[in-house]
């Protein structure tokens, strides 16, 4: 119980996909302009990286012990066609988000918190249940960062910025600033 | 204006002469006793180290701010104040540049005074903890003479410095955290410790806090919720296990937490702007800072434990909104 604890917070908050390991910055830059929208981009983020890390571990247990050599293939095809079925099913239920989400839904295929995950959870030997929660806590990670980047903007949004930060400079720098704020965490728990 | 033309202002009429020029000298003015401690322990090291640090911020400010910024006093203030966050034997060219990637990259880059996210100070503080993780930990023992430098003050810029010839001590927090080793309250509260230039005095940053919150140039709610939210939170780990968790009021005293409570977390432009949100905002820093004290890998927690509330602060802000008179809706939106 406290392994898999320690698992999700260190995915979560200490080794945050985001702010320490710099891994899905797309989404981050390109999402998180709105409060709503980063949430839901959260979300399916980690609906994505949750069936990921179903997926891998199935794959891990059954096809590739026989073939090693189709790591990175598998993988990468699992995700897109993970993707591929998130997409169509918000494209159905609820076409505003869908438009909201443009071109980063499918670019969740390219985003590299997915496999990253995956080779993650293969390189740290992740079971079942520690895969799940290690998937759920980047999730809730990349969750956290998104809607922190999120409000922070929504309020940066009327500020006399200069002309040459102005859009993505200023994510950039916040996000830095961010990371920053995120290394207080680093070496948290790993003593005790 | 001659009789009879109207003169046709937005509210609000009646100025109180609370400006925010006012406000930030008197922050300036109220710093001055802090300051003085600083150097009474440490030496000219002190005036060396307080001076590059706010010689960076005003002339980041000076050189990439809006014309007349200079002179409203709050690039003084993040200079004074980050130079009382750094170890006294730091090189001075490092002091310099935390202040001018504080004022640059902490407030001038998100548009100037008011619309800042994080505190400058710490965030120039965080920067230098990242790029010069050493010399950021380099805490000098007692001197002999007061007029020894507590380090290698003049090295100069990106070079390999020499090995200073100081003897180095540890903050109180270190050896807690790492020795187990207390240190008597009493010293504590007077300064006569180890740390960062502005840590060593609680008493007397309390009582220039104390007269800040009484001119209401602070909001009260934020240092108070800090200190109840850490008194509460260490003290039930000091029950559980008194011999691995240290006393509450051994936290409350030792390191930043007093200039960070007072000084940094109540930054007007950096805290929530509700009543209540204050609240919310000052427990967290609290709670932070006990978590990254007691299980973090570093000793010292409050410069992270208050940037990382920054960033939430737009969040609560929006959480916080008060209802709009007579309707069940929130304001705004």
């Amino acid at each position: 119980m406290g392994e898999l604890a320690w698992i999700f917070l260190s995915a979560a908050v200490i080794n945050n996909f985001t702010l320490a390991l710099f891994l899905g910055l797309c989404p981050f830059m390109g999402v998180s302009g709105k409060l709503d929208t980063s949430l839901r981009m959260g979300a399916a983020n980690t609906f994505v990286l949750t069936i990921t890390s179903l997926c891998v571990w199935a794959l891990n247990t059954y096809v590739l012990p026989h073939a090693p050599y189709l790591q990175l293939i598998s993988f990468i095809v699992v995700i897109a066609s993970l993707v591929q079925i998130v997409e169509m099913a918000i494209r159905k239920l609820s076409p505003t988000l869908f438009r909201e989400m443009g071109i980063f839904l499918p670019l969740i295929t390219t985003n590299c918190a997915i496999l990253g995950l995956a080779i993650f959870q293969t390189n740290r030997g992740y079971g079942f249940l520690e895969g799940i929660v290690f998937a759920l806590g980047a999730g809730v990670g990349l969750t956290l960062a998104l809607v922190l980047m999120a409000s922070i903007r929504e309020m940066s949004e009327l500020a006399d910025v200069p002309e040459a930060a102005r859009g993505l400079g200023l994510v950039l720098i916040i996000a830095g600033s961010l990371s920053m704020a995120f290394m207080g965490f680093a070496g948290l728990l790993s003593a005790s | 204006m001659t009789a009879g033309e109207r003169l046709v202002t937005a509210s609000p009429h009646l100025a109180s002469g609370h400006t925010t020029p006012r406000i930030m000298w008197t922050v300036v003015a109220s710093l001055v006793p802090v300051i003085g401690a600083a150097v009474w322990f440490f030496g000219p090291s002190a005036v060396f180290v307080i001076g590059a640090a706010t010689a960076g911020a005003l002339a980041t400010e000076r050189v990439f701010g809006r014309a007349g910024s200079l002179m409203d006093g709050s690039g003084l203030i993040t200079g004074l104040l980050l130079g009382l966050t750094l170890p006294a034997g730091l090189p001075i060219w490092m002091a310099f540049v935390g202040g001018a990637f504080g004022i640059g990259f902490g407030k001038l880059i998100f548009g100037g005074l008011g619309q800042n996210v994080f505190n400058p100070a710490l965030l120039g503080r965080a920067f230098l903890q990242a790029a010069f993780p050493v010399a950021m930990t380099t805490w000098p023992a007692e001197q002999v003479s007061w007029w020894t430098l507590r380090g290698d003050t003049f090295a100069l810029p990106l070079m390999a410095g020499k090995a200073a010839d100081v003897v180095t001590g540890a903050t109180p927090l270190g050896l807690m955290k790492f020795e187990q080793q207390g240190t008597t309250l009493s010293h504590l509260m007077l300064g006569n410790t180890g740390g960062s230039l502005g840590e060593t005095a609680g008493i007397l940053i309390t009582l220039c806090g104390l007269y800040l919150a009484l001119r209401n140039y602070l909001n009260w709610r934020i240092p108070a919720s800090i200190f109840l939210a850490v008194l509460v939170f260490a003290g039930l780990l000091h029950q559980l296990d008194p011999g691995r968790f240290p006393a509450p009021l051994f936290m409350l005293f030792s390191g930043g937490l007093m200039l960070g409570a007072w000084y940094m977390a109540t930054d007007m432009v950096t805290s929530p702007v509700t009543n209540g949100g204050t609240w919310v905002f000052g427990a967290g820093v609290g709670f932070l800072v006990v978590v990254i004290r007691v299980w973090g890998g570093l000793a010292e927690g409050v410069m992270y434990a208050i940037l990382l509330m920054n960033a939430l602060v737009p969040f609560i802000n929006r959480a916080t909104q008060p209802r709009v008179l007579g309707t069940r809706e929130r304001s705004g939106a």
